[in-house]
């Protein structure tokens, strides 16, 4: 019951704050709804059992990201007069909801294989198991840290001034 | 009513079409990458639903989850690099007008 009453609070706060993001005329106020979905999906997570990656989207996403996405707002301030729309409104918002439609009648009509075990809860030493054990995930952990680095120095290389 | 994986689903497709139509009518390239982020969530919340549901033991989806997670952090970095180079350059950042590789 308290499962069902939260997965329900936060299904809609996080639907009105997306929709906040695609529809507020002012972009810093754009990107305050950002970080309110993105704690909505936080929440989401906990209802799913995921406690150690409720914290991780907290951390990296309300924490970091949001912060990002300000400063760049905040850079290119000046010019930031509403929220302008192209020409492709009408057909991608038919794409959208044909989109919807058809992931919603995919997700009704497939008959899950549901489990019967419940989830394990505290997640965080099963999950540190799983990626950095011998036959876990070390590999593609080692990568996306390669990964992390390369865009380090790629966002310095791109957003520094060339003063020759 | 109980809620199911159906409900997680159904939530992480309406997130993913809302993320999908904000990306493609908006001309604002710092609105478009936050349409992008919501994308990564939908699709990191139906990861840890079908990780929840259906493997409860393994973790498998939460572990892609984290993947998702990094590869969304390195692409903001960069992106947000790429459009304060572009505003420095255009002093703009309607992708509309930014149409140099257009022929």
């Amino acid at each position: 019951m308290g499962q069902a009453a939260a997965f329900w609070i936060m299904a809609v706060v996080m639907v009105l704050a997306a929709f906040a993001v695609i529809f507020l005329r002012n972009v810093f106020r754009a990107a305050l709804a950002l970080i309110l979905c993105f704690i909505a999906v936080a929440g989401i997570y906990i209802t799913l059992s995921a406690d150690f990656l409720a914290a991780v989207q907290i951390l990296v996403y309300v924490g970091a990201i949001s912060v990002l996405i300000i400063l760049a707002i905040m850079m290119t301030r000046g010019i930031q007069k509403g929220n302008p729309v192209n020409k492709m409104e009408l057909p991608a918002a038919i794409a959208a909801t044909l989109l919807l439609g058809i992931l919603v009648y995919v997700v009704t009509t497939t008959p899950w294989s549901i489990s019967a075990q419940t989830p394990l809860t505290p997640t965080t030493i099963p999950l540190a198991n799983k990626l950095f054990s011998e036959n876990g995930f070390i590999l593609p952990v080692e990568i996306g840290a390669a990964l992390l680095l390369a865009a380090i120095l790629g966002a310095i290389v791109i957003t520094r001034e060339n003063k020759k | 009513m109980t809620i199911g994986l159906t409900h997680y689903l159904v939530l992480s497709a309406v997130l993913f079409c809302i993320g999908l139509y904000g990306a493609l009518t908006r001309r604002n390239a710092v609105i478009i990458l936050m349409c992008i982020e919501l994308m990564l969530n939908a699709v990191n919340i139906s990861l840890i639903a079908f990780s929840s549901y259906i493997v409860p033991q393994l973790l498998t989806g939460q572990v892609f989850a984290i993947f998702v997670m990094v590869v969304a952090a390195a692409e903001v970095a960069v992106g947000l690099g790429i459009i304060l180079a572009i505003f420095r350059h255009f002093t703009n950042i309607d992708i509309d007008n930014i149409n140099l590789l257009k022929w």
